[in-house]
């Protein structure tokens, strides 16, 4: 028998980067709120500088959700379905803010107007046909306030490009204009992102150092970065790295009217009569519980939040929770971050320290920062250059052809070459396509007994133009700065993706869109969605700045339209 | 699970043993392939702590493979030394009890190919033929031979793969590693809890720490 718990104001669904922001404004403002957590709390002594238990065994010291429900996949209708083994998003207080990479971008002010943007600079014709894309409901000025908020109340490491209009170019000077200073000087460099930058400078090209949600100095009283090598996908021993788990969310507890409850599975969404959301059902152990809440704000990531709104069906929604226009799990994309671009230099790096948000970015080619008169595609990337290697993943490191893959030739390769090779990111314009989106898988099902998601979804042209271009800037790139040698990886396939978006749009029109520009369900009044599920395009770079923006943007409206929201 | 002193004690003996196998191979002229004995890898792997899961003849079946995975050779130790096959082991006893059985059907098969494609057990066979046979699991020509591999025999030769590199690079908390001989092999200075500028310099060489994550008390242990 489910046991009914006493109602709250608002019950937030998942404490990761989104539900752990939205927490703290809600809490400040006087609501009674509850935060319903699958994992657990997870402190400094659980974040060991260990690749076997991060990297490879992928968090065993963590709550298994993410990978228990791994979504399947197929590139289309008639394709075969397969289904990863894993997917590194995180369960546990603050979500995957503990063990992400912590770059912190703002979007490109053109990934808000894609449509007309492209449209008044090289014509409607540019943009794909079978592609869904809209303007966003709002320009970038409308959620400047709160990138700001976020970049300061978390702390972000960083150094502005454009200062209201100012541009200088020690900072990224392509980002929309900003209204003040980043709260902390950026990241140090290192001897190789030194020369990165200045090979990158040589060819006109305009690097910066990238934003990280890492204190490069003591803030908040907390520690600054200790460069120590283990922080992609490794939590912070010094908490250093500004998740929600040390920031937001401990503040929002403070106020003693924010309530963490750990190990609760959310499984389903409850309406009433009226066809409003009237709370939550959870599972720990075994037991299950009934929350009550006069407003549910949904952020447990992508994935699960288009499969709990597909679960949650009722007389009201036959389909799924706010899915009577079928918008729910439609304008789907993951960001195209494959099409590597690996290089070997003739001399040692000394990289084997530092961390993933340590580095030096270019974006002459993202976005529309470059003109696309002669191009055949729309959108661009952002390369990315670190310092981060492991031992285990350096080991494993291409041979260039120059030695097998194991043996004594090996050997001697490994010996002379391990600190030898780099490899960037390139995040890559992605867009919503008719024939991409996400919904229930008709056979698997995860250990509850719910089917877990289906993604149907496949790269188009537009994606493999950027990718093909984009590889041949990062070469040139890295030809300038003394490689000897370079492999290319492929595009790859659109499986789960650590940068989901869509199934869950934002827009005016309710046709297309399930929320609106605040983020509240068009069909459901006192239903709000979190994360990137509301985004409908995805720049060329990483989301969670973007969504943390969006999420305390959401909150914001939720305290001020109170009244006309949860009665 | 092991305790720190016996982790030193064998840390301490694996490399006292590298170095005397180093100085003799020394001798050898460069570029020859390193003595693939049965009797000394034998040697080198004993006395061995009890194994967790594999069987005897399982381990030395695989040691004997990691020996040309990963080899000893004049440069400096290899798998074998780093104990990777003790690592694999307690793995397959822990959280890789999934792959035990693959373990077992994988390494069967591939002694039985051994004696249909080359006449002999592996571990009798010239490095040069282990090599040989070691190329045909890997790229997947032994998967039709009969011999009974399950599936492709290439994804039983990327999973031992994977686990010899895991056991030889990775923390030697987990059993392999021993006396850091991974580590010195790819040049990673160890681990730090912090890193200054200087040690991120071009050039640089950070004096190597050789040390667990797990020896300080900072951690939880995995
Ligand atoms: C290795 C890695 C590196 C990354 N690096 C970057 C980066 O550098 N910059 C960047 O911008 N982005 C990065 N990302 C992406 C970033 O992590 C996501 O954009 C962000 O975490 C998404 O926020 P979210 O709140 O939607 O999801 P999450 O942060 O994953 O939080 C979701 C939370 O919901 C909980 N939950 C899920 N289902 C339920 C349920 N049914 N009931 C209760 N709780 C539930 C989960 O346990 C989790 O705590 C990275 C991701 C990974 C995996």
């Amino acid at each position: 028998m489910a046991q009914t718990l006493k109602g709250a104001d608002v019950v937030i669904i998942g404490l990761g980067a989104a539900g752990g922001i939205a927490c703290l404004p809600l809490a400040e403002a006087g609501l009674e709120v509850v935060g319903l957590e699958a994992g657990t709390w997870l402190t400094r002594r659980d974040f060991a500088p260990d690749e076997i238990r991060n990297n490879v065994r992928d968090w065993p010291q963590a709550v298994q959700k993410a990978n228990h429900e791994v979504p399947t996949h197929r590139a289309n209708a008639s394709a075969p379905t397969t289904r990863a083994a894993s997917h590194p998003m995180m369960n546990g207080v603050g979500g995957t803010t503990l063990h992400y990479w912590a770059q912190s971008w703002r979007l490109n002010p053109w990934d808000f107007k894609v449509v007309s943007e492209t449209t008044r600079r090289y014509g409607r014709a540019r943009i794909p046909a079978e592609s869904t894309v809209e303007d966003w409901p709002f320009g970038y000025e409308e959620l400047e306030p709160y990138y700001d908020k976020v970049e300061w109340e978390t702390g972000v490491s960083g150094k502005a490009g454009n200062l209201k209009g100012e541009l200088d170019l020690r900072g990224n000077v392509f980002e929309g204009p900003r209204q003040r200073e980043y709260p902390m000087p950026p990241l140090r460099g290192t001897g190789f992102t030194d020369l990165m930058a200045a090979a990158a400078r040589g060819l006109g090209w305009r690097p910066f150092p990238g934003p990280a949600q890492i204190n490069s100095r003591t803030f908040q009283d907390r520690s600054p970065c200790m460069y120590h090598g283990y922080c992609n996908r490794g939590g912070c021993h010094v908490d250093a790295k500004n998740g929600t788990n040390v920031t937001t969310i401990p503040r929002a507890q403070k106020t003693g009217r924010f309530r963490v409850v750990t190990r609760a599975h959310v499984t389903t969404i409850d309406v009433d009569a009226r066809g409003r959301v009237s709370g939550v059902r959870y599972v720990t152990d075994g037991q299950e519980f009934v929350q009550p809440a006069r407003v549910v704000l949904l952020g447990a990531y992508v994935y699960e939040n288009v499969r709990l709104l597909l679960l949650s069906k009722s007389k009201a929604f036959p389909d799924g929770l706010s899915n009577n226009h079928g918008q729910v799990g439609r304008h789907y994309l993951s960001h195209a971050t494959g099409a590597s671009v690996t290089a070997l230099f003739p001399f040692d790096l000394n990289t084997w320290y530092g961390l993933p948000a340590q580095g030096v970015a270019v974006d002459d080619w993202a976005d529309d920062n470059f003109d696309h008169a002669g191009l055949d595609f729309i959108g661009g990337g952002n390369l990315w250059i670190y310092s981060d290697r492991r031992p285990i993943q350096a080991a494993n490191m291409n041979t260039f052809g120059r030695a097998p893959g194991w043996g004594a030739q090996w050997k001697a390769f490994i010996r002379q070459s391990a600190d030898r090779a780099n490899t960037a990111y390139l995040q890559k314009t992605t867009l919503p396509y008719e024939a991409n989106y996400l919904d229930l898988d008709p056979e698997v099902r995860d250990p509850l007994g719910f089917p877990v998601l289906r993604i149907t979804a496949d790269y188009r042209d537009n994606e493999r133009r950027i990718a093909a271009f984009i590889q041949d800037k990062m070469e040139a790139w890295y030809r300038a700065a003394g490689a000897i040698d370079i492999v290319r990886g492929p595009l790859g396939t659109m499986g789960p993706n650590t940068h989901a978006y869509g199934g869950t749009r934002m827009g005016d029109n309710p046709e297309t869109n399930v929320v609106d520009r605040w983020g509240f369900s068009h069909e459901v009044p006192n239903l709000g969605i979190l994360g990137g599920s509301v985004m409908g395009t995805s720049g060329a770079h990483n989301p969670t700045l973007t969504l943390q923006a969006l999420a305390w943007r959401t909150a914001d409206h939720l305290v001020r339209s109170w009244k006309s929201i949860a009665e | 699970m092991i305790s720190r002193r016996d982790l030193l004690k064998v840390a301490g003996a694996a490399a006292a043993g590298a170095a005397t196998a180093g100085a003799e191979r020394a001798a050898l002229p460069a570029g020859a392939a390193p003595a693939a004995h049965p009797e000394s890898l034998h040697e080198q792997s004993s006395p061995r702590r009890p194994l967790e899961a594999l069987t005897a003849d399982e381990a030395d079946l695989l040691t004997a493979i990691v020996a040309r995975l990963i080899p000893s050779d004049p440069s400096g130790p290899g798998a074998v030394e780093a104990g990777a096959v003790t690592y694999i082991d307690r793995s397959l006893a822990g959280p890789l009890s999934s792959s035990r059985e693959a373990y077992r059907r994988g390494l069967a098969a591939l002694e039985r190919y051994a004696t249909l494609s080359r006449g002999q057990p592996f571990r009798e066979l010239s490095p040069t033929d282990q090599d040989s046979l070691l190329i045909d699991v890997e790229t997947g020509g032994a998967t039709a031979s009969g011999a009974g591999f399950d599936g492709s025999s290439a994804a039983f030769f990327a999973m031992l793969k994977a686990h010899t590199w895991q056991g030889t690079f990775g923390d030697p908390y987990y059993g392999g590693n021993q006396g850091f001989v991974g580590w010195a092999m790819l040049g990673y200075p160890g681990v730090r809890t912090a890193v200054t500028p200087d040690d991120q310099r071009l050039g640089a060489r950070p004096v190597p720490l050789r040390r667990s994550a797990y020896d300080t008390d900072l951690f939880n242990k995995a």
